[in-house]
């Protein structure tokens, strides 16, 4: 049983009223922690980079030039950085849906599967009503789009919070039913005869597909994705329900206590974390591939697990992180053919990455230089 | 002659599919037992896996013997064992994370250096014809076992004797359930959770020579198809016990068998949907059997707790 309640949580409640107090001093600039915080990123990216520069070189490739090449295919040309800019968008998109989890504790990895669903929904949605104006087709697919991805992960979080099901596992698992659905979708109800070689859904009327700005290749998806991080910055760390989502995720007891209702904050949390990757299928289908079919499994979600950890969990940071890591995943094809590596070498880089991200996180702290108190 | 075997088919290609395609859950499910039993998670057997296949096949076609590929796959899981087992043992790192990395890192690898290894054909590892008294070639081919398959149920049983009848199998159960304890009457915690990641990790290594050298018997990227995520549902659904991850591995393989046994019938209207069967299984499972209250029976106390 559980000793006395009033006893166990004195500590804990003296903790989290010390946190609340505004600091001592509160006027000096805490340099020190700043500069932490810029340098072990900055460490990682430098030795991140000196590992797969050797791994290249031990592949017989000049570390370099691979450099150079993935820097001119991601940043070099006002058409790389679009191509870039039009990855980023669903990246952005997918990373919330484990960043914003991640405040109340959860790892959610179901992004591939919520963005999947979202595609479909929103696909479905899209053909029931193209006769409509263009505008309402993109409202009621961006609507179910969202709605589909929102309830999906939302069901992850109901089955955390009332059977205790582990998030991560149920969410992988779900990808999978989720890609499954997708197939089987595809195959039957919503296939389109014409398409043989690849079973897709019947397309979108091209001019009811969401268009691109001007004369780029730039979409509405990357707007999207924009206002929807910010959204979520401002939700986490400037109102009251982000208060509660943030206090919950550092000490679930003390929320218990403090009277917090757990249950609806965190689905309606779980809710809002699945409907961004929903909407990244809706992108991906109304913007790019004008139907659903399996191209909408094409990684991103994973993708988006390593955005939300490179940013640590910061909705901001997961704009510029997406941009990076898009510009990484359009360096892709350049590596194929300038320099004869296979395609997976982007997915040796990425690992490297996130775990040297991953050490990087035990390191803060560990260093005397940085600690506020020796000054 | 298969055609007169009309319903029949269904069970046959189950139980074939049972134990062929169970062999490689079998593997990670016994793996990941180990690794959770000292208290720690590796999710990232899907890049195990992976590697396992890609340098199993890779040697084997090198050396032109499919037991050098073996060995080869139990070396690549030893090696990213080892690497799960560091980083996830420093402090705040999250065993959940370390394993998604390991699961880019790891596949990345495979598909990195297998590239070559697509088209080429490697010696397989043979198999045990246990069929010949039948005269239905349905029944001959599934009864056309690796030997793998019976390494696999003899290690689930001596995993299963080791924790309980033996002094380093009350090791490694101890650094699981109590760290702090472990580690008061002497126990190195970090020492033998690495000496378990490494060797789980090992075991999956073998899976993903099964799947490369024998069913189905080729290199490709999506040789795994995600069996190797599956091992973490397995082990819940086994209730860390290695001989019941055996039974839910044959269940697993023969859950996946259904879709294609039911297509070759002639049902196929949910063929796409059957094949998610093992996934949807494990959910369903583990929303009957997890309860927000109190820990699941067997579950290692300090599972996924750092030291």
């Amino acid at each position: 049983m559980e000793p006395d309640a009033a006893e166990t949580f004195a500590p804990e409640i003296a903790a989290v009223t010390m946190a609340a107090s505004p600091p001592s001093r509160r006027r000096t600039f805490r340099w020190r922690s700043k500069l932490e915080a810029v340098v072990i990123p900055v460490g990682v990216i430098l030795v991140s980079m000196i590992l797969f520069g050797v791994f290249v070189a031990l592949q017989g490739a000049d570390p370099i030039a691979v450099f150079a090449s993935m820097k001119k295919a991601s940043f070099g040309t006002w058409f790389s950085i679009q191509n870039t800019l039009v990855r980023a968008a669903p990246l952005m998109l997918c990373a919330l849906c484990t960043a914003i989890p991640l405040r109340l504790g959860l790892v959610v990895i179901g992004n591939e599967g919520a963005l999947v669903i979202g595609g479909l929904c929103a696909t479905a949605a899209g053909l029931q009503c193209q006769n409509a104006s263009a505008s309402t087709v993109h409202i009621v697919m961006a609507a179910t789009g969202m709605l589909g991805g929102g309830l999906w992960i939302m069901l992850v979080g109901i089955l955390k919070q009332y059977r205790g099901v582990n998030e991560t596992i149920s969410s992988l698992l779900m990808n999978y039913v989720a890609i499954a659905v997708l197939n089987q979708a595809v195959n039957t109800w919503m296939k389109d005869p014409d398409s043989l070689n690849k079973p897709s859904s019947y397309p979108i009327p091209d001019e009811k597909m969401l268009q691109p700005f001007g004369d780029t290749q730039i979409h509405w998806g990357l707007v999207f994705g924009i206002i929807y991080c910010f959204c979520a910055w401002f939700l986490i760390h400037k109102t009251t329900f982000g208060f509660q989502v943030r206090t919950i995720g550092a000490n679930i007891r003390v929320a218990r206590l403090a009277g917090l209702a757990v249950g609806p904050v965190t689905l309606i949390t779980c809710f809002l974390a699945g409907a961004a990757p929903g909407l990244a299928g809706m992108v991906e289908v109304a913007a790019i591939h004008g139907r659903a079919n399996e191209s909408l499994n094409a990684w991103y979600g994973y993708t988006g697990i390593l955005v939300a950890f490179l940013a640590r969990q910061n909705a901001l940071a997961c704009i510029f992180v997406s941009v990076i890591l898009g510009g990484l995943l359009a360096s892709g094809g350049i590596l194929q053919r300038a320099h004869h590596l296979p395609d997976a070498t982007i997915v040796v880089f990425q690992g490297i990455v996130f775990l040297t991200i991953l050490f990087s996180e035990s390191l803060y702290g560990r260093f005397k230089f940085f600690r506020e108190d020796t000054a | 002659m298969s055609a007169s075997l009309g319903f029949w088919e269904i069970p046959i290609a189950v139980l074939a599919g049972a134990i062929r395609g169970g062999t490689p859950f079998l593997f990670v499910s016994t793996g990941e037992c180990l690794t959770e039993k000292s208290g720690k998670i590796n999710l990232g057997l899907e890049g195990v896996l992976l590697m396992g296949a890609m340098s199993a096949y890779a040697i084997s076609y090198k050396t032109g013997s499919p037991w050098c590929g073996l060995l080869a796959a139990g070396g690549a899981g030893l090696i990213l064992g080892f690497i799960h087992a560091w980083l996830s043992q420093q402090p705040k790192v999250n065993d959940i994370a370390a394993g998604i990395a390991m699961i880019i890192f790891g596949s990345g690898l495979a598909f990195f250096l297998g590239k070559p290894y697509i088209q080429p054909l490697a010696p397989q590892l043979p198999g045990l014809n246990l069929g010949g008294w039948s005269s239905i070639p349905a029944i001959q081919s599934a009864l056309k076992i690796c030997p793998l398959f019976f390494v696999g149920v003899a290690i689930a049983f001596a995993m299963n004797w080791f924790f309980r009848s033996t002094r380093w199998g009350l090791f490694v159960r101890a650094v699981g359930d109590k760290p702090d304890a472990a580690r008061a009457m002497g126990i190195s915690v970090w020492g033998v959770r690495t000496l378990s990641i490494m060797a789980g990790s090992c075991l999956a290594g073998f899976g993903g020579a099964y799947l490369s050298l024998f069913y189905p018997g080729s290199w490709t990227e999506r040789v795994s198809g995600g069996q190797g995520m599956i091992a973490v549902a397995l082990v819940i659904f086994g209730r860390w016990n290695p001989v019941q991850c055996l039974w839910a591995s044959l269940l697993f393989g023969g859950a996946q068998a259904l879709g294609p046994a039911l297509q070759s019938i002639g049902v196929s209207s949910y063929y796409y949907l059957f094949n998610a069967s093992p996934y949807i299984l494990t959910l369903l499972v583990m929303i009957a059997t997890c309860s927000d209250k109190k820990q699941l029976a067997g579950q290692p106390g300090a599972l996924g707790t750092g030291l």
